[in-house]
């Protein structure tokens, strides 16, 4: 027998942090899927390209820190956070932006605070968010998808905008670029267009954006197989596309050529990856049930409010920013009633 | 006959509600390693170690020597206090030491014990005579038999019996809840105990009602234990005990043997925090208790012996055994063929909330229902502990419906005023927490070190208090007698000042009293060194 004295209990744990990173990499495959196809290998290269420039930098500090590299690397979380940074960024960012993106994210908002389980902030939108206030045109230069799109770009010609930051000949960047469905709602809307007139346009489908909705779809897929997996529960998810809609659909039934509907808020940008994937971030986020809900629902009411009134198209970054700050405080007022005791406490 | 409406509604639906608590967990029984072996006896050992300490309170006095002769069943320590209990010896034999001897508990220290060689004869001291009419007696002179036989809660916490069975004066105690739960995995004495003297369990469980005056009695048994659910319905059916008493199959679930768990499943009410079940009126027993009630009223007998359970996969035949209190772990592992492969760990109690033994040569107590030896397999070493990465699961499992992950990262940076904001006292270290993290966070161990933390510091600031009103008391003392010597200085100087005239008359009588002192210190002086010589 060892000497060390265990205390209980004494039973083998259930559960792994790496399993349910593991997890949540499953869960976005599908997701992820549906962007390669819709928006090309340039989604890919940035998944591969993030993901080696997060474990890289992950692994550097934590040797500069005198640990092993290896179990952070292990845990995955820095994997999981290069994923989603990944498929947040346009699938045509030059690699230096990705590079940077990622260091601003893995290195200064989750190690400099003390690594995995410390960072006050989410990584993947705290480097999109940087990314996005620091290089504004490239950021929102989107692809466009691929069905409506007059060339798409193979997988080298990906390769080499991404590393080059330059076009293959004979290709403009008005060819194969295009604004994203939110930002082109903004604009028509700002030029006084009716809904009517500007759902005329091909770039949209059904729901929200053509392509977008379908990868939105795929996303939710991947987000239910959390909730079945009980990696996540509904609450933060639940409650952040309910802030969305309730706020989307209130101004859509009184004004509807003016205010999109709530089925293409849900179904447009990152909602349905935010509220399942991002918000959803143990750390950043509240841990009180009743806590979640508010965290998620405040996030919705700030999404809409950023993307009719704000300065920006989509803004599940910022609102997921803006609630992190907020969840410590929020934790402390929605503790649950401990058993025992009288109905309210604070 | 008192028919509560509870009886009538469980007539009509034949269903009784259940109530459901926040959180817990299902893990693996583990059951039926030893819950087919019926309760053995073991042979009587030659040494008995018997701890004079085996309860809550205040501890027992010693009415023993070393040499002496004792008989079984014989007091050999009285109860210093209300709230303690006696210890009898378990068999006959002499008593050849009484010293501090290892025990099985979490701090692995030695504690005052009897250690008496067993004669093999296991003669029986005289007995005091059955009380079998005990309806018509006086119920204090029930209650004394039992705080005489040093019955003790047998579900672990030892808390004396008796003092739980005296009606409260400010609150009527109206139920009187048996835990036949044994939620934790592993154990089968309690189960076997239903099983095969289901009868005797019941009739310690009348004398019990009849001394609380209960309207009801609740008698709640996992559903895993569907033969034990079956012998103890059998046996009510033989009683007179059916109108009030109520056999109640609960779902299997880790911690419903919890005490406040179990009151909430049966009866849907909490127990206040920091309070006591009897403050809302019930009073929980466990059935080990009740037979040793029975065998203290019935027959007169003392409680020397239990059942344990010996079991655990690096155990050779794990069993349940009827063993004389103050038998070693080491009979009992022998007793059980015993190691099957060599244990990871050797656990007192069930593995979500037994603590690791460093040795087997401690003894058996009355509140020790099991004896595990878990092998590397059962118990592997939880890996290296991870960051918290705050995912709640803790908070999802908690049966207390605490936040678990709060109360970890103010135990861990030391924040002890913050974690009481969390309620750190209301956790139970039933370990759902723990074993659910996926970091593999120590959790319970946290707890404790918080609470042992808090507990130091609070006795350290009565400490500080003390010595603080101490000092001050001195510093006044000191003031006053000051300003007494100043006004009496005062005093003697206007005394003086007043009647200067009577000066050369005092002088007199003051010069002889002077020279008088003087001739009494010479004369000192002198006897002085003719002492020393």
């Amino acid at each position: 027998m060892k000497s060390t004295i265990v205390s209980s209990p004494h039973v083998p744990r259930v559960n792994r942090v790496d399993r349910g990173m593991l997890q949540v990499l499953l869960a976005l495959v599908p997701g992820i899927v549906a962007m390669i196809w819709f928006f090309g290998w340039g989604v890919l290269i940035n998944i591969v390209l993030a993901v080696s420039f997060a474990v890289a930098a992950e692994a550097a500090v934590m040797l500069a820190r005198g640990r092993s590299p290896l179990a952070a690397i292990g845990d995955l979380s820095a994997v999981v956070s290069a994923v989603l940074f990944a498929i947040s960024v346009p699938p045509i960012l030059s690699w230096w932006l990705i590079l940077l993106g990622i260091l601003f994210a893995i290195v200064l908002v989750k190690q400099l605070y003390g690594g995995i389980g410390y960072n006050p902030f989410n990584p993947a939108m705290a480097g999109y968010a940087f990314l996005l206030v620091s290089y504004p045109v490239a950021m929102t230069t989107w692809l466009e998808p691929s069905m409506l799109a007059e060339h798409s770009l193979s997988f080298m010609e990906s390769l080499r905008v991404t590393l080059s930051g330059t076009l293959p000949p004979g290709l403009d960047w008005d060819v194969i670029s295009s604004a994203t469905p939110l930002d082109e709602m903004r604009g028509q809307l700002d030029l006084g267009m009716t809904m009517e007139q500007i759902r005329q346009s091909p770039l949209w489908g059904i729901l929200g954006g053509h392509g977008w909705e379908w990868i939105g779809g795929w996303f939710l897929l991947g987000g239910i197989y959390l909730l079945w997996r009980r990696i996540i529960t509904w609450h933060i998810p639940v409650a952040m596309l309910l802030g969305l809609s309730v706020c989307a659909g209130v101004f859509w039934i009184i004004d509807p050529q003016t205010y999109p509907s709530p089925a293409f808020h849900l179904f447009s940008g990152a909602a349905i990856l935010g509220a399942f994937f991002i918000a959803t971030d143990p750390v950043t986020a509240c841990t009180t049930k009743r806590g979640q809900f508010l965290f998620g629902v405040a996030i919705g009411v700030i999404v809409y409010a950023i993307r009719t009134w704000g300065g920006y198209p989509d803004a599940v970054a910022f609102a997921v920013l803006l609630m992190n700050i907020a969840a410590p405080t929020i934790d402390y007022y929605t503790q649950p009633r401990v058993f025992g005791h009288g109905e309210k406490r604070l | 006959m008192r028919v509560s409406p509870m009886s009538i509604a469980h007539l009509l639906s034949n269903k009784r509600r259940l109530w459901k608590f926040h959180g817990g967990i299902h893990v693996p029984d583990e059951k039926a390693l030893s819950n087919a072996h019926a309760i053995e006896t073991l042979p009587l050992p030659e040494r008995l170690v018997i701890p004079l300490h085996q309860h809550i309170g205040a501890p027992a006095r010693p009415l023993i020597k070393v040499g002496e002769r004792v008989l079984k069943g014989q007091m050999i320590a009285e109860p210093s206090g209300f709230i303690s209990a006696p210890v009898h010896a378990s068999s006959s034999g002499q008593v050849i030491a009484i010293e501090m001897h290892p025990v099985a508990h979490p701090s692995g220290l030695s504690a005052l014990c009897a250690i008496i060689e067993t004669d093999g004869e296991d003669t029986w001291a005289e007995l005091p005579p059955p009380l079998s009419d005990y309806p018509q007696l006086d119920s204090e002179l029930v209650r004394e038999r039992i705080r005489w036989a040093g019955v003790v809660g047998m579900g672990g916490a030892a808390f004396p019996t008796s003092v739980k069975l005296v009606p409260r004066i400010d609150r009527k105690i109206h139920t009187l809840v048996v835990n036949g739960a044994e939620c934790e995995p592993y154990i089968t004495c309690d189960d076997r105990l239903m099983r095969e003297r289901a009868g005797r369990i019941l009739e310690g469980v009348r004398i019990m009602h009849h001394l609380l005056g209960v309207a009801e009695v609740l008698i709640g048994i996992e559903d895993n234990k569907p033969e034990a659910i079956e012998q103890m319905r059998l046996a009510l059916a033989d009683t007179d005990m059916r109108d009030y008493t109520e056999i109640i199959p609960i779902p299997t679930i880790y911690p419903s043997g919890g005490e406040k768990q179990l009151i909430r499943i049966l009866t849907g009410k909490e127990v206040p925090t920091t309070g006591i079940p009897a403050q809302i009126g019930i009073v929980c027993q466990n059935p080990g208790s009740a037979v040793a009630v029975a065998d203290a009223v019935l027959a007169g007998r003392p409680l020397i012996s239990r059942v344990i359970t010996v079991t655990g996969r690096a155990i050779a035949q794990p069993r349940n055994l009827e063993v004389p209190v103050g038998t070693m772990a080491d009979d009992l592992i022998a007793h059980c063929g015993g190691y099957r492969q060599p244990p990871r760990k050797l656990v007192c109690g069930g593995p979500m909330m037994g603590f690791e033994l460093k040795q087997t040569s401690v003894p058996v107590t009355k509140a020790a229902n099991c004896l595990l030896a878990l092998s590397a397999e059962e118990s592997p070493d939880p890996s290296p502990a991870l960051a918290c990465i705050r995912c709640g699961l803790c908070a999802e499992v908690c049966p207390a419906k605490l936040l678990p992950q709060q109360l970890y990262w103010y135990a861990r940076s030391k924040e002890f005023d913050r974690i009481q904001d969390y309620n750190l006292f209301d956790c139970i270290e039933c370990g759902c927490c723990a074993q659910v993290c996926p970091s593999h966070i120590p959790l319970v161990q946290y707890y404790r070190y918080a609470k042992t933390e808090i507990w130091a510091r609070e006795q350290e600031k009565r400490k500080a208090e003390l010595a603080r009103a101490r000092h001050a008391a001195k510093q006044e003392r000191l003031e006053r007698q000051k300003q007494e010597r100043q006004a009496r200085l005062n005093k003697q100087k206007a005394a003086l000042a007043t009647k200067p005239s009577t000066d050369t008359s005092a002088t007199a009588p003051g010069k002889a009293a002077i020279e008088a002192a003087r001739a009494r210190a010479t004369a000192k002086k002198v006897a002085i060194p003719t002492d020393k010589q």
